[in-house]
């Protein structure tokens, strides 16, 4: 069970996304998790073969809790006899023979070659004693793509293996495709995923089967697919186990933390005015709203001053591995979360404003990863949509920094000289005086402030 | 378009923003962004909704006249 935040002591396994003998790869979203805050979609950590799933879906267990036991690659499993529910469940469509075999591949090398039409057996392998890399059967594809012309179209069989329906398979369905199919209407057995059979049950396709506007309606199967075992907890419940987690953290930051405040006024005329120029070319689409410029902004500067962003862990400060931006979005019905858009200082102003949507889409749909709750190195509030001038916030513990800002609202402004009427933000920082002094934290709102006045360079 | 349809294509598309919101009882002169809790993204994906859904362009400049049932109704049925 990994911890999804500071906060998180234990956690309730809600679903298996994948099975014993399925090749998972880093990054692969494996598993749901319920962590009082919300259903959170956990990544895997590791490449290789899942050997055993340890944890039943409904069970709560502590953090650090081995979830499911997972073989590097093939080769340890054919050592060992199979334990007998890998027996007990025939493998996926694309599935990879055993290996007993002249050639030696992973399970994820031959399912990638699977995938492409290739034949493993006849690729010539280049790893370590003889074994077929990846590389040689992307290598083998480019070469059969070459003599034959078009490539052989890379899509897994699309009938579902006649064994498959005897084992009591759980659909994969994400937590958001469920809600939404109950309020739907829609019998999750009868959905077929958008990305294929081999894909998970996402909300696009509970639309889709319920008639929705987006999609065009999609035939149905008749995969058998049990019910559910596990419901998301209702609404008020979920509300309640976020407040919870929200007020032991908050209390904890306000215990712990030595905040220290400051405060800047940013004449926001040039950037509003590069922005409406930028939305008139835009399709509505890809508009840009404020906070996306605010958050560039943000980002570039934090990158500039390194010493707020990251954490405060044990008696020390750990720079963060990059600006992972946690931005506070609220939930309906109450509570906040404050994920990670990774990496922002990268992204132009335009993909973070798609970044931002797409975030604030998966926490409204309970779809966030496991790694964008327990990483951001500095968090962002913008309360400017409730129409308060400024906000003070609480450091998102083990973070040392939170920038807020409040809302755009126009006021007299002294412009050389001059009085002006101008769209003003009053930007804030809550910095920890335990890693940092107010010197290092007004360079940040100093930066914060310059890069606005140049929105051209954002 | 008739305002019977520009209400229904409103109504759907504030439906696909919340999802459980009681859309038929919302006042014809009621602040969509106070009644329904809409924060400037769902603003904009209820822009967004509504120009895919209608054909009809909507600029920035539109944006205030988007505030009610009415006055959106307003816009809709007098570009489309």
């Amino acid at each position: 069970m990994p911890s999804l935040g500071a906060d998180m002591d234990e956690g309730t396994l809600l679903e298996w996304l994948v099975h014993p003998g399925d090749p998972v790869h880093r990054g692969d979203v494996v598993a749901v998790v319920d962590t009082s805050k919300a259903a959170i979609e956990v990544e895997c950590f590791e490449e290789g073969v899942v050997d055993d799933l340890l944890v039943e879906p409904g069970t709560r267990v502590p953090v650090g809790t081995p979830l499911a036991r997972i073989s590097p690659d093939g080769a340890v499993r054919a050592a060992v006899p199979a334990p007998p529910v890998t027996v007990s469940v025939p493998p996926a469509a694309a599935a990879p023979p055993r290996h007993d075999e002249h050639v030696t591949a992973s399970p994820l090398v031959r399912r990638l070659a699977a995938e492409a039409g290739v034949d493993v057996e006849t690729v010539h392998g280049t790893g370590r004693g003889g074994r077929v890399t990846r590389a040689d059967v992307q290598a083998a594809a480019a070469a059969a793509a070459r003599a034959s012309g078009p490539a052989p179209k890379p899509r897994r069989p699309v009938t579902t293996p006649p064994e498959r329906a005897e084992v009591t398979e759980r659909r994969r369905v994400t937590p958001y495709a469920r809600r939404l199919a109950v309020e739907l209407g829609v019998d999750l057995a009868t959905v077929v995923p958008l990305g294929g059979p081999d894909e998970p049950v996402r909300a696009a396709d509970g639309r889709a089967a319920a008639g929705g506007p987006s999609t065009p309606p999609a035939a149905a199967v008749g995969e058998p697919a049990p019910a559910p075992p596990t419901t998301p907890p209702p609404r008020a419940a979920a509300a309640a186990g976020i407040r919870d987690t929200l007020a032991r953290l908050m209390a904890r930051s306000k215990r712990e933390i030595p905040h220290y405040y400051l405060t800047q006024t940013v004449d926001l005329q040039a950037a509003l005015a590069w922005m409406a120029d930028r939305n008139r070319e835009l399709p509505v689409g890809e508009r840009l709203l404020p906070a996306a410029l605010l958050l560039r902004a943000t980002a570039l500067a934090v990158s500039d001053v390194p010493a707020l962003n990251g954490f405060w862990v044990d008696g020390a400060f750990v720079p963060g591995s990059g600006v992972h931006l946690g931005v506070a979005v609220s939930l309906r019905g109450g509570g906040l979360v404050a994920p990670a858009i990774h990496d922002a200082d990268r992204f132009g102003v335009v993909e973070l404003m798609a970044a931002l949507k797409d975030l604030a889409l998966r926490v409204r749909a309970g779809t966030l990863r496991g790694s964008e709750l327990s990483d951001p190195t500095i968090t962002v509030t913008n309360l400017g949509d409730q129409g308060v001038e400024s906000v003070h916030g609480v450091i998102h513990p083990p973070q040392v920094a939170l920038v807020g800002f409040g809302q755009v609202q126009r006021r007299p402004w002294a412009v050389d000289g001059l009085i002006g009427v101008r769209p003003l933000v009053v930007a804030t920082l809550a910095a920890d005086h335990r890693a940092t002094d107010g010197f290092t934290g007004a360079r940040l709102l100093d930066r914060i402030d310059r890069l606005l006045q140049r929105p051209e360079e954002l | 378009m008739t305002r019977d349809q520009a209400r229904g294509v409103l109504e759907s598309a504030l439906l696909r923003i919340v999802p459980d919101a009681d859309v038929g009882s919302i006042g014809a002169d009621d602040d969509l962004r106070e009644t329904l809790e809409l924060d400037s993204l769902d603003f904009l994906s209820l822009v967004e909704t509504l120009s895919q859904d209608t054909g009809v362009r909507l600029d920035e400049d539109d944006y205030p006249r988007l505030t009610t049932v009415r006055s959106t109704v307003d816009l809709l049925t007098s570009r489309g």
